[in-house]
């Protein structure tokens, strides 16, 4: 595409669980709550899907930053899907930041189906955040990387 | 490869109007495996459904995707259509441009590079995508209404009257629920009892309706068609059978200091007792916690007045596990706690009260038998001032931020009566909006106004001062003409706001059901699917989905009832084929999957695999693909990689992850 903005844009994912937090992202849309292009969400279950691979796939593609959503804890779908996924992600987190990833890079938010309003603001803090950060080299493979 | 058809979306100008849509379908003619792309103003209008028909069947597609709104709008149709032409309905992904994009972007550049990634991943989604066939589950042919107000009765006899078996469990001693607390109903001024009670009784005579009252939900397995409930029945300390609801012990009870629930407060009742007389089942309960037996164990009249013997002090709580195919919440509301609202001076003064307080004392089975008096020293109030909006659209932390849809009418069928039957008392109102959309509302609070002569002052009350000659001094604003107001009452009436039972977040919880922050139960379509809850099988009724009143709960409980029948007289439900599996050759059987299932969906079997030539008995996972959801927890426990979910495999979510950091 010739669309090529010479100023930094993150790419940033966000897995969203199918039932909490990609509909409060349905919700932010129809709701017309304007969060940064920058960010693209992956439909998954349940924030239980998100394997730390993904994550480090992510960074290893060249993503700036990544958050996972899901239900609010004691809410999920699945009864406990988000405490399995909260502890991955504590774990995952800390040897990320133990390997000089930047804490700010990585984040965990509980969003419910309600929570439009929740929903843009986290992006927005999100995607500011990783744009103070700057592009993320620590992870990225570079032989991944195109032009 | 696959064969790909890519159909992208204009939503009218929802999409197009931000997101180049001509851009998208030339940019995916470019991705791998796409056959062919196209666009249309509405795909998922009938024409639009007959492009994608066409493409598919022209085009030998193996897999489509849908550049379009959110798939929790319309996968289902895109799936059917899919499906009509011969594709498999799993081999369709939509790409959410309009929700994640064209309704949150301003600049059609940006929007459009959003949309191609999105694009992109989906197709790269679907590259990966293989054709699933849904399994069968049975349907039990039982529903399980929570909640006993009018709500939940409604919904019980008419999924009752289609011939289904249903059970009420209310935690109460009786049903009837908030509407047996109300004297009279707008804006027809019927006797709510009199509409009432008549339902109470068809519910607990009816052959297929189980009432189980002082009882509560206690667990929840299971999922749509094949629900496991525990139900604690708790100890009556009353035989049910045998209690022939005379009141003798009611009457000789010598505890009787404890405050009635059913009266706000106003009035005391007996430690055995029926919250009300019309009380249904007619049994009394033994409130435990008031009574001298189990306090001191010395006392037992009411054992020795019963001439039907039927006093069990030594009753237990009862556990009922039953199965049922489909779950009603109907758990109603409550008015807010006014703690926080010092400036009305609600507990400083008891002629300070809530509207749900003033239906009580206007009750002629209340406790002032429907004269209306002052708590304090009963003497009759010839001035009145109603406060609206307490609590409701509140923009601090102590109150609620929606309205509460209710108080406007309430509070003008409460000023009419009062002036009908007290034309000596004035009545004030003050408010912040006179809210009355409905059918005869409006006529009805202009009534107030101009026959009944009530005071409606616009503003709100800044305090309410107990006076040392017992008055209550009210000071407010009036915002129309724009002066402080000083004025002495006799009573003031607070409109409470109402919230969601407490209980619902526990109900919500054990249902999985979703709650929104003010634990209103979530509907699975604010428009097209309101008495739905997104978890199947769950429907919703009455106030816990948002407040109404008493027309639109019946209503919204007849829908639920609906709703709940087409699912009961379903033989078989299909079930999510999205569902986990194992790669026999790279399970080691470990058990780590089984530990995270929620659903107890794992077990192990002793299954010969042919491990590149090697022949040898293994102890690998199985996964009931009745039991999984399709959580995909396992996936991410299984140390060895085995565990994979069909629909969001891992090759899957990794080949999206690299189309949107490509």
């Amino acid at each position: 595409m010739s669309i090529e903005n010479t100023e930094f844009r993150p790419k940033i994912v966000a897995f969203c669980c199918n039932w909490c937090s990609y509909a409060g992202a349905d919700l932010a849309g129809s709701s017309r709550l304007v969060y940064p292009a920058d960010v693209k969400i992956i439909r998954v279950p349940c924030s239980c899907r998100v394997n730390p691979m993904f994550i480090l796939r992510a960074f290893e593609k060249g993503a700036d930053g990544v958050i996972m959503c899901g239900c609010h804890p004691g809410d999920c779908h699945y009864s406990t899907g988000n405490y399995y996924a909260r502890r991955r992600m504590t774990l995952l987190f800390s040897m990320l930041d133990f390997i000089g990833v930047e804490n700010g890079r990585t984040r965990v938010e509980w969003v419910s189906a309600a929570e439009g309003v929740k929903f843009s603001q986290t992006m927005n803090e999100f995607a500011e955040k990783i744009h103070s950060l700057g592009k993320n080299v620590r992870l990225e493979d570079l032989r991944c990387r195109k032009n | 490869m696959q064969r790909i058809g890519v159909f992208v979306c204009h939503c009218g100008s929802n999409i197009a109007a931000t997101v180049d849509v001509k851009k998208v379908v030339e940019m995916a003619k470019l991705e791998p495996g796409v056959v062919h792309a196209e666009d249309y103003q509405y795909m998922c209008s009938e024409a639009g459904q007959a492009k994608i028909d066409a493409a598919i069947k022209e085009k030998g597609l193996t897999g489509m995707v849908v550049c379009s709104c959110s798939p929790r709008m319309h996968e289902t149709t895109f799936r059917k259509a899919a499906e009509r032409a011969g594709l498999n309905p799993y081999m369709v992904e939509i790409a959410n441009i309009r929700e994640h994009c064209s309704w949150i972007h301003k600049d059609m550049e940006e929007a459009t590079k959003k949309a191609v990634i999105l694009m992109r991943a989906a197709v790269a989604k679907v590259n990966l995508n293989a054709p699933l066939q849904p399994g069968e589950s049975r349907v039990t042919k039982r529903a399980l209404v929570i909640g006993g107000g009018i709500a939940g009765i409604q919904t019980a006899i008419d999924i009752a009257d289609a011939g289904y078996e249903v059970d009420i469990v209310e935690k109460e001693p009786s049903i009837g629920g908030r509407m047996s607390q109300i004297d009279k109903t707008f804006p027809t001024l019927d006797c709510s009892a009199c509409i009432l009670t008549p339902k109470m009784v068809e519910a607990s005579a009816h052959e297929k309706i189980t009432l189980y009252t002082y009882s509560e939900v206690e667990k929840v397995s299971g999922f749509v068609g094949d629900f496991t409930v525990d139900i604690r029945k708790k100890a009556r300390s009353v035989d049910m059978d045998k209690c022939t609801g005379c009141g003798v012990c009611q009457e000789k009870c010598p505890s009787k200091k404890t405050p009635s629930e059913f009266n706000r407060g106003l009035s005391n009742r007996s430690a055995i007792y029926t919250p009300f007389a019309q009380a249904i089942p007619n049994v009394p309960v033994i409130d435990r916690e008031h009574c001298i037996k189990f306090k001191t164990g010395k006392c037992g009249v009411c054992s020795k007045v019963c001439q039907a013997g039927a006093i069990d002090y030594d009753q237990k709580d009862e556990i009922i596990t039953q199965k049922y195919g489909a779950i009603v919440v109907a758990t109603g509301f409550d008015m807010i706690k006014l703690d926080k609202y010092d400036e009305y001076a609600y507990n400083q003064s008891p002629d300070v009260i809530t509207s749900l307080e003033l239906e009580r004392i206007m009750n002629a089975a209340g406790p002032t038998k429907g004269h209306l008096e002052r708590m304090s020293d009963h003497k009759a109030p010839k001035k009145m001032v109603f406060v609206q909006c307490v609590g409701s659209r509140c923009s601090d932390e102590r109150g609620k931020s929606y309205c509460s849809k209710i108080c406007c009418m309430y509070t003008a069928k409460h000023a009419m009566l009062i002036r009908d039957k007290y034309p000596d008392v004035d009545v004030t109102v003050f408010y912040i909006d006179v809210r009355t959309p409905g059918k005869n509302f409006d006529e009805f609070y202009r009534r107030a106004v101009e026959e009944y002569g009530v005071h409606y002052i616009k503003g709100q009350v800044g305090k309410v001062v107990p006076q040392e000659n017992g008055q209550l001094l009210v000071q407010a604003s009036d915002l129309l003409d724009n002066k402080q107001i000083l004025m002495e009452a006799d009573m003031v009436v607070l409109a409470a706001a109402i919230e969601p039972n407490p209980d619902v977040r526990k109900i919500a919880t054990m249902l999985t059901a979703s709650i929104d922050t003010n634990n209103f139960l979530t509907e699975a379509h604010a428009k097209l699917r309101p008495v739905e809850s997104p978890t199947a099988g769950i429907f919703l009724s009455g106030v816990c989905q948002g407040p109404k009143d008493i027309p639109e709960t019946v209503s919204q409980a007849g829908a639920a009832a609906v709703k709940a029948i087409g699912l009961l007289a379903k033989d078989k439900l299909m079930t999510n084929p999205c569902t986990a599996k194992p790669d026999e050759l790279l399970c080691n059987g470990c058990s780590t999957c089984a530990n995270v299932c929620p659903y107890g969906a794992i077990s192990y079997i002793d299954k010969e695999v042919n491990d590149h030539g090697i022949r040898e008995v293994r102890r690998i996972a199985q996964v009931n693909s009745a039991l999984c959801q399709g959580c995909g927890a396992c996936t991410v426990a299984c140390p060895s990689g085995s565990m994979d979910l069909q629909g969001f495999s891992n090759r899957q979510i990794l080949a999206e992850v690299d189309a949107i950091c490509r």
